[in-house]
């Protein structure tokens, strides 16, 4: 009788044990499997037109001057958006998650989530038909009055399809993902931390700055990133909004075109290796949103030390 | 520094829960008071309408009257938060700030009362504070480290530096030691003993021994049964509620009968 009593005990529970950290292997192997097939995927169709005669390209310049233009007018949409959205995606948070009394709080958070589930398409409606025509007398005004600002050059665009409007919109679309995210992070902020800084005699306000926005600042960035990974691949908003056209400073005028939108636009009309030049702007905003977040979570890292996850 | 509370007929309600009924003690000031009681008797609860801490939870509220050198905190037009800066707490869980570094820990409370003061005022007060909670010399080194990188005992006594940074008139403790080993106790009870000095100091403690080491006043909590508030059943001298109590609740808690 040499069988060890402990080698053959709970078989059942290792089973599960087994079948689970498979499952969860699977999964996490399956993201990367997908997004290298994604990456091989663009970069093969990418390369035909990277070395293309530019005679053959649309507008006759080699793809790298023309998706310059592309990738300026990207990010000043995106940019647009994140400036607008963060500071009122934020300060909605904070009011339904420590200022509004509980009742309106739940009502105004289920509206939050209700509002990021309307279709890009709708937003993109709404921007062309409503807030364009009423964001021209505001152009007009900047256009006289800060004309001498490179982005206010006017004259004003008359039906307000602009860089401007658009970065509007796409900060209306993205506020409620930030909103919703960071909601969900300032609730998380300890009891603990909350009270040690109201016993020291701090006001709400004073208790928020010293206890919430530290505790919740990586949740805000990654919140953040979520929008702008919205913002910045955003194509149905953008094409109805935006007359597009090449690149210029002003905001206010129709010009500019971003990557997303441009391919949306100009594929049915492709063929032959000017598809294979969309594939590469394509491939372009998935390298731009790459590296975006790389730069985010950099910067959340730099303050580990302090983030209290110690 | 350091003033005197008079607590008259106070009840504390949750909603419309009582949950600590009818409480008159005078505290003096520059001594140390202990708060014992078996779970659920309210003193943590009483404790806290102390500063108006309760206020931070929801539905409850106060009945009475809690003079600070005959100035009630619940007067008309008081503010909370000027309360808060003159009657600073200390909690059961050590709290410090994680984001901040231990001297930015010890200054959060200046920086909030009186926004702007020089570096050297800082500093003095950053090495003063952590003297004074017997810190000064484990972190000297260390200043700009984050304050949650340290143990479980000196992060409770940089929250006291942190309360009394902000030079208040009465200190009070929710059970500070409850979550510490029985070195770090010692250390923030030998603190305590100081403290007394130049400050009124208001203890709840589970820790009868505790009670009987530093306090020189102890208040004795109970509570008739589930649902019924909690009371304040013997308050005197700690020597007598420990040999000689005049209430035989007080005598069956503190030799260990009960709770």
């Amino acid at each position: 009788m040499s069988s060890n009593a402990l080698t053959d005990s709970g078989s059942a529970g290792r089973a599960g044990d087994k079948i689970f950290s498979t499952a969860a292997m699977v999964a996490g192997s399956l993201i990367l499997f997908v997004l290298f097939c994604v990456a091989v995927f663009l970069v093969k169709e990418s390369i035909p037109a990277l070395t293309a005669d530019p005679a053959d390209l649309k507008g006759g310049v080699s793809f790298f001057a023309h998706i310059g233009a592309l990738i300026v007018g990207t990010l000043i949409a995106a940019a647009i958006a994140l400036l607008l959205a963060t500071p009122v995606a934020v300060g909605v948070a904070l009011f339904i998650s420590h200022y509004a009394p509980r009742r309106l709080a739940q009502g105004l958070g289920y509206i939050v989530d209700l509002l990021a589930a309307i279709p890009s398409v709708i937003y993109g409606a709404w921007g062309v038909t409503v807030l364009a025509p009423a964001l021209v007398p505001p152009y007009v005004w900047l256009a006289e009055n800060a004309g001498w600002i490179p982005l206010f050059t006017g004259p004003a665009s008359a039906t307000g399809k602009t860089m401007l409007t658009a970065g509007v919109v796409l900060a209306v679309m993205i506020m409620p993902i930030v909103t919703s995210l960071s909601r969900e992070i300032f609730l998380q902020t300890p009891k603990l931390h909350e009270e040690a800084a109201l016993a020291l005699g701090a006001t709400r306000w004073e208790m928020v700055r010293v206890a919430v926005l530290p505790f919740a600042r990586p949740g805000i960035v990654s919140a953040v990133m979520l929008g702008l990974g919205r913002a910045l691949g955003e194509t149905m908003a953008i094409a109805l909004v935006l007359s597009s056209g090449p690149m210029i400073a002003s905001l206010i005028q129709s010009g500019n075109q971003t990557i997303a939108a441009e391919i949306a636009l100009a594929f049915p009309e492709s063929s032959g290796v000017q598809t294979n030049a969309l594939f590469a702007a394509g491939l372009v905003l998935f390298v731009i949103t790459l590296a975006v977040n790389m730069v985010a979570r950099w910067i959340v890292a730099r303050h580990k030390e302090f983030s209290g996850a110690n | 520094m350091s003033k005197r509370i008079d607590v008259a007929d106070l009840n504390v309600y949750y909603g419309n829960f009582l949950a600590v009924e009818d409480v008159n003690i005078n505290i003096d000031a520059k001594t140390v008071t202990a708060f014992i009681g078996p779970s659920g008797c309210g003193k943590s609860t009483f404790l806290r309408t102390l500063n108006r801490m309760h206020e931070v939870i929801p539905g409850a509220r106060v009945e009475g009257k809690v003079m600070l050198d005959g100035d009630n905190l619940y007067g008309s037009g008081v503010d909370p938060v000027t309360v808060r800066s003159q009657i600073g707490m200390v909690f059961q869980r050590p709290n410090p700030f994680p984001t901040m570094s231990i001297r930015d820990n010890v200054l959060a409370g200046i920086k909030l009362n009186n926004k702007r003061i020089s570096k050297s005022d800082a500093d003095g007060i950053v090495e003063s504070s952590l003297q004074g909670a017997n810190l000064w010399n484990e972190v000297k080194d260390r200043l700009d480290k984050p304050g949650s990188g340290l143990s479980g005992g000196q992060q409770q006594r940089l929250c006291i530096a942190r309360t009394i940074a902000v030079k208040p008139e009465v200190i009070l403790m929710d059970e500070p030691c409850s979550a510490l080993d029985p070195i770090s106790t010692l250390a923030i009870e030998d603190l305590i003993n100081e403290l007394k000095n130049d400050y009124t100091v208001v203890i709840v403690t589970h820790n009868m021994q505790q009670a009987a080491r530093v306090s020189d006043k102890t208040a004795f909590f109970n509570i008739a049964g589930t649902g019924k508030p909690g009371k304040l059943i013997e308050y005197a001298e700690t020597a007598t509620i420990f040999s000689n109590p005049s209430v035989k609740a007080t005598e069956d808690y503190v030799s260990g009968r009960f709770g």
